[in-house]
């Protein structure tokens, strides 16, 4: 790890990589969060329409308030990379930018703009147009998300496996010739539905720790909690495991397209003829090129990846050295993305379990393990992103441009000054939000849980019993002992 | 580089990204005007009011500068990675300012101890994102030196006294779009400060398009044969002109009563005649002095690809847009803001 302080290592290419992958992963942060909270917000409007219950738009009001801020903070975050590009990575966008332009282009106008049309209504208009024009509205935006999603996630994929355009043999660019090629590209539909599936369980946890908070509080007789933590617990044992094999079939769409991926995910220096192990933990030693301490279960991998314990597999070394992408990184991102999912799917079936004795409530050792997963969705995530982007490597578009032709043509001080302006306002601002929306959490679901007027001393001060101000807030998160004084969970009315 | 004849579909690709930009300029610029407004409105309840105003709707102004910088990028690829390394330390500046200036309007509701500290960094978010935008606009009229495909300048050639001028003259010019939106969305005493500051602005910003018009042919000689030889120089008398008879207008306008929507659709067109000002002295280049919009075009495949879905979408756009205006039209209530 010494040599990653090498001052070489300090170029404007490392450091603009650097810069890039910084500022994504904290974006990408807030859409795998919003893209699920949307979907849940929706859910839960739909579900208030067609029931007339109560504790459906309790909820939503509940989480609205966090959604807003977390929106908030991915528009933010998010503008920042549409520029990103151009500043830090001008011969890219030169190159590839007839392709991947259009496609970017096409998730302003059909999806940028209709979250953030929609979103006003749905976060100040509950009182202004009808149930039914409003819920409209938050499906709107729900919807939206997610086709921002698939758009960006067709950019992305096509910078893995890119297809349909050929290269302009004067300017050096591609040009477009095929688009149902480019936006469909090989591995477009696998990382989509894995991306998305994982912003679900994302929020899914969340969710889940939330109300597991409150649970181990002793707020078993909020409904709201309840309901909360019933929701998620459901959303984890069914979606949990459908993941997984979703994410089974984008492992084998990378072998047939990224081959070398794969090794590194692996760990896989050597071929194997006759059947590889499959590597559960291990050293990375990348100077001898082999795993140290490997604990291995001999031809699983060849069963998973080919589907028989004997196929042969190759290994890296069938692979020219300046094509290797960096082992260890992959090597360990990638287990702790497995990790957390096979996590996240035994937290699933924990809570059948206790759903089937009747102790879904009641089970603190179960809301201790959600409480516990709650934030492993974004690591998982990061994990994830990381697997694959660096794996990609050497290449920017693989197997056609280089990440070394890709950089602006920048002085390594004027990318290592925006890289530190970045860092410090990025953990100022975004740590502010996170720090705002934890309080908006510890505080339960009221009986008269108001969208906005909590946002407002003003008007809160007579409305709300507790409004989501820290400054008054009666109980504090870490004291543990929540005093039950706050009113909330006590109201007639919350002991349905 | 040639500097052959812009296509049909190239001029159709200007068009519009000059109206994401217009866009983007008129409907963030009403937002940023508000947040350097802050300064003016001191107090809590007044401030509350300004933020209320725009609440519903900043997000969806905000959009229109990712359409404008990813449409550049889609639709004119080689100006994009040109002019992005070139405004690198602006746009930088732009982006963070606008982080700070966006998150302040959650987070400004959600402390009271810390709330000073939000107001700040609405208004310094603000400030940054404007003056660097005027700075964007000048460094781009005065020139970028590019070889081959790249920008081949250093690293503060975008810092002239022209572009510090184009800084100064967008911030006085948003908030006088700050202070027409005021007027329109509030009564009382907000308004009628929003009216005075109106006239002061008002002023400033028609001294500051003065100042940069009669600095333009300087920077570049390109742009005194664009406007002052014969036959564009008949027209170039007519431009300015419109601009004095407009602003004459507005200026009668913020002193009547009754007129509350009339300043800020009269500020509106003041904005649009600098757009066409401004074309028309970049035309038919787009990264002055060398870059012509044909020579940094992207291919027809991508054009009518986006073309397609711009005719779809864009009346969508501006329909629902329009409909989000006219849900939270009318005046704020400071009892009743959205917040």
């Amino acid at each position: 790890m010494l040599e990653l302080f090498n001052l070489e290592n300090f170029s404007a290419l490392n450091l603009a990589r650097f810069q890039f992958a910084f500022t994504v992963a904290f974006h990408f942060i807030f859409p795998s969060f919003s893209i699920g909270l949307a979907s849940f917000l929706a859910v839960l409007e739909g579900l208030w329409l067609l029931t007339g219950r109560d504790v459906f738009i309790r909820l939503f009001k509940y989480w609205i308030k966090i959604f807003a801020v977390v929106f908030a903070m991915g528009v933010v975050s998010g503008i920042v990379m549409a520029y990103q590009f151009g500043t830090n990575w001008s011969r890219f966008s030169d190159i590839a930018g007839p392709v991947i332009g259009p496609l970017m282009a096409y998730e302003v106008l059909t999806a940028f703009f209709l979250e953030a049309g929609f979103l006003g209504v749905m976060l100040f208009g509950l009182d202004r147009v009808g149930r039914k024009l409003h819920f409209t509205a938050t499906a709107l935006v729900a919807i939206g998300t997610c086709i921002s999603a698939t758009w960006i996630l067709s950019v992305n994929s096509w910078m893995h496996t890119p297809a349909g355009f050929t290269t302009d043999p004067v300017s050096g660019q591609y040009l477009p010739e095929d688009w149902l090629a480019i936006i469909f590209n090989p591995s477009f539909p696998y990382r989509l539905l894995h991306t998305v599936t994982a912003a679900y369980l994302t929020t899914a946890l969340v969710v889940g720790g939330v109300g597991a908070w409150h649970l181990l509080k002793r707020r078993r007789d909020n409904e709201a909690v309840r309901m909360m933590f019933s929701m998620s617990m459901w959303m984890l044992a069914i979606v949990a495991p459908i993941q997984i094999v979703l994410g089974d079939f984008h492992g084998l769409n990378t072998l047939e397209h990224q081959p070398q991926k794969v090794m590194a995910m692996e760990g896989h220096y050597e071929s194997y003829p006759e059947g590889a192990p499959l590597i559960i933990a291990g050293l990375v030693n990348s100077e001898e090129r082999r795993i140290d301490y490997a604990i291995e279960i001999p031809k699983l991998s060849s069963l998973i990846l080919k589907h028989d314990l004997d196929a042969p597999l190759d290994g890296l070394d069938t692979i020219p050295d300046d094509e290797e992408p960096p082992v260890a990184i992959v090597f360990y991102s990638f287990r702790i993305m497995v990790f957390l999912g096979t996590l996240m799917a035994l937290l699933g079936l924990f809570s059948l379990l206790q759903r089937k004795r009747g102790t879904l409530y009641d089970s603190r050792m179960l809301h201790y393990s959600a409480l516990s997963m709650a934030p492993m969705g974004f690591v998982a995530v990061i994990a994830g992103w990381i697997t694959t982007e660096v794996g990609r490597q050497p290449y920017t578009i693989y197997g056609q441009l280089l990440t070394a032709d890709s950089a602006s043509p920048l002085d390594a001080a004027a990318v290592g000054a925006s890289l530190i302006a970045f860092i410090v306002i990025y953990f100022t601002v975004f740590g502010a939000g996170v720090f705002y929306i934890m309080r908006l959490m510890s505080r339960p679901p009221a009986i008269d849980e108001s969208a906005s007027a909590s946002r407002d001393p003003i008007r809160s001060a007579g409305i709300t019993p507790g409004n989501a101000m820290g400054d008054d807030i009666t109980e504090s998160p870490s004291d543990g002992t929540a005093r039950r004084g706050n009113g909330h969970d006590l109201l007639p009315g919350a002991n349905t | 580089m040639s500097s052959a004849d812009p296509t049909l579909l190239t001029l159709v690709w200007g068009g519009i990204i000059l109206f994401a930009v217009y866009a983007y300029v008129v409907m963030d610029g009403f937002d940023l005007g508000l947040g350097l407004l802050f300064l003016a409105y001191p107090e809590r309840a007044d401030r509350d009011v300004l933020m209320n105003s725009v609440a519903p709707v900043w997000d969806g102004n905000e959009t229109w500068l990712v359409l404008g910088g990813g449409g550049l990028f889609a639709a004119f690829p080689l100006a994009y990675a040109i002019l992005m390394p070139a405004l690198y330390a602006p746009i930088i500046a732009m982006l963070l300012g606008l982080v700070f200036r966006g998150v302040a309007f959650e987070y400004r509701w959600r402390t009271n101890r810390g709330r000073w500290v939000w107001d700040a960094a609405f208004i310094g978010g603000s400030f940054v994102a404007t003056f660097a935008q005027g700075i964007v606009l000048g460094a781009i009229v005065q020139g970028v030196k590019v070889d081959g495909r790249e920008y081949a300048g250093g690293w503060f050639d975008w810092l002239t006294p022209f572009s510090l001028l184009t800084g100064v003259a967008v911030v006085v010019g948003y908030v006088l779009l700050g202070c027409t939106w005021l007027i329109m969305k509030t009564d009382g005493a907000i308004q009628e400060r929003a009216r005075k500051l109106g006239s002061v602005f008002g002023l400033a910003t028609l001294a500051s398009i003065g100042a940069v018009s009669l600095a333009t042919p300087f920077v570049n000689s390109d742009y005194w044969d664009r406007w002052f030889v014969f036959p564009n120089a008949l027209f170039s008398f007519v431009v300015p002109t419109i601009i004095v008879f407009i602003a004459v207008l507005m200026f009668r306008s913020l002193k009547v009563h009754h007129h509350e929507y009339r300043p800020f659709v009269l500020t509106l067109v003041l904005f649009a005649l600098c757009f066409v000002g401004l074309a028309i002295s970049l035309f038919p280049n787009i990264v002055p002095p060398s870059i012509s919009m044909q020579a940094a075009a992207a291919p027809p495949s991508s054009q009518i690809f986006m073309l397609v879905g711009v005719a779809i979408t864009m009346p969508l756009i501006i329909g629902y847009t329009a409909y989000a205006y006219w849900i939270f039209r009318g005046k704020i209530d400071p009892e009743h803001g959205y917040h």
